[in-house]
């Protein structure tokens, strides 16, 4: 028990970087996942044609592929070559790959509000940015919060794909102190602090679902 | 009978000289290869009520849309107050008013759907200030009290608070036409506004629509409620195959059709 208690510290330090991590990817990722999807939605062809393309690259490809990218050969691409440190570089793949999904869901969830909803706001003289904001996005978003749940349930755990950049996430810390003690405890404290936080966003979806239940059939 | 009369001393029979609400010219629309509008006008002055009955198909629902930029024209002209909402171009398709214009324009008309449309994230309080607040930036105090007024004068200042979906379909009607009315529209149109409800439903709507004739809105209807179109039109519109086939006095369409087949349809509803 005691052992398993002096582990706590180590990991809490990988939980910093694991959260770290999927927090600045939700921060960023939502917000890009709902541009993208209006963009595939617009009216514009061409716009709509490059973002179903962009989706398509982010989906279609591994996500770990996405980082290594990123980290290593990001530095040699012409024009936005750019090379950025290890923690930087995973939050752009992460959020740049979330976002295809996001942008999936929110696009699904916006053209299940049906048609009336737009004749209704256009009778009443709301604009098209209007009509989203305070008539189809509201609607959107409890349409979209148990899709919402799986996805960013799997961000949880995809975090730990950035022990290839060498980021000592939890998983990557609780390997280091394996293969230092040889026992295979860390891996169960890991787990549970995984399970943790699944819990807490199982929980946090499960309110936002009730709360927005209350308008419901 | 005694209230031969009513029709003599009704404010718009005589109604030539008021100002004109909506004049439509030539309207003429198709859906893909499908003509659904063949040249269709109207002309509709200030507190006139004017049904548009028709079997289904025959383009009534789709004029209606037309007038409210809902739909978009291919031929003719639509001019509302006195200004242009789209102007026929000889040779193609009818010129729209720039957007912002467009909307401001159709803002004079209120319009009450079938499938009612209410917003079903927002309590019918809510329903009813959105576009007040959103569109006419009125501060809550003022858009507050006007909704209530609203509600008490469709009935329902006890449902203020409810969501939609705990009202039944004749309630979401009147709640549809207090959102409608708080944008304080010189016309309301009506787009089978019962079609979707239970006949005991039916009659609490119609009394609302009855009671806005009564204090002279204009009112242009889309309905199969032949009794509503009789009594409280003051003329009446029959459509078909995208055709304006007859329109009359109210009185006079019911009692003497002039064409067959605004008789075989009467007799079909009556």
């Amino acid at each position: 028990m005691d052992y398993v208690l002096s582990l706590i510290g180590p990991m809490a330090e990988g939980a910093k970087v694991t959260l770290s991590l999927f927090c600045i990817t939700l921060l960023l990722s939502v917000p890009l996942g709902l541009v993208l999807a209006l963009a595939r939605i617009s009216r514009w062809p061409l716009l709509a044609a490059a973002v179903n393309g962009y989706i398509w690259l982010m989906r279609g490809t591994p996500l770990m592929l996405q980082l290594l990218f990123v980290y290593f050969a990001l530095p040699f691409v012409p024009v936005i070559g750019v090379r950025l440190p290890d923690f930087p570089s995973a939050v752009v793949a992460f959020a740049l790959n979330y976002a295809a999904y996001f942008a999936e869901i929110f696009r699904a969830g916006i053209q299940s509000v049906e048609r009336g909803q737009y004749e209704g706001s256009k009778v009443l003289g709301l604009t098209y940015l209007q009509t989203m904001r305070r008539i189809v996005l509201p609607q959107m978003v409890r349409r979209v919060l148990p899709p919402m749940s799986n996805e960013t349930i799997t961000l949880v755990k995809d975090t730990s794909l950035i022990y290839v950049l060498a980021l000592n996430d939890i998983l990557r810390t609780a390997r280091g102190i394996v293969q230092r003690d040889f026992t295979t405890t860390p891996f169960l404290v890991a787990a549970v602090f995984y399970l943790l936080m699944t819990l807490v966003l199982t929980w946090f979806f499960q309110r936002m679902e009730k709360r927005y239940a209350k308008f419901d059939e | 009978m005694p209230n031969s009369t009513s029709s003599a001393d009704a404010p718009v029979a005589s109604p030539a000289d008021r100002e004109i609400m909506i004049q439509a010219t030539e309207i003429t629309k198709s859906f893909g290869a499908t003509r659904v509008l063949e040249g269709v006008s109207l002309t509709l002055r200030k507190g006139e009520v004017v049904a548009i009955i028709g079997p289904s198909g025959s383009g009534k629902s789709t004029f209606l849309r037309c007038l409210n930029h809902l739909e978009t024209i291919d031929g003719g002209s639509i001019s509302i107050e006195g200004e242009a909402l789209a102007t026929a171009v000889p040779g193609s398709a009818s010129r729209y008013a720039p957007d912002a214009d467009v909307r401001r324009i159709c803002r004079k008309m209120g319009m009450v759907f079938q499938s009612f449309n209410l917003f079903p994230h927002m309590t019918v309080l809510e329903n009813i200030i959105e576009a007040p607040m959103t569109v006419k930036r009125q501060p809550r105090s003022v858009a507050v009290p006007k909704a209530e007024a609203l509600l008490a004068k469709v009935g329902l200042q006890a449902k203020r608070d409810s969501y939609p979906s705990r009202l039944s379909g004749g309630q979401k009607q009147r709640v549809a036409i207090a959102r409608a009315l708080a944008m304080e529209p010189d016309i309301m149109l009506f787009d089978e506004p019962t079609s979707a409800l239970d006949p005991e439903l039916t009659v609490e709507v119609l009394r609302t629509m009855r009671q806005l004739a009564e204090e002279h809105m204009t009112m242009l209807v889309v309905t199969h409620e032949m009794g509503f179109a009789r009594e409280v039109a003051h003329r009446v519109i029959f459509m078909d195959q995208g055709r304006i086939v007859e329109t009359a006095g109210s009185e006079e369409f019911f009692s003497a059709p002039q064409h067959a087949r605004t008789r075989a349809f009467l007799g079909q509803m009556l």
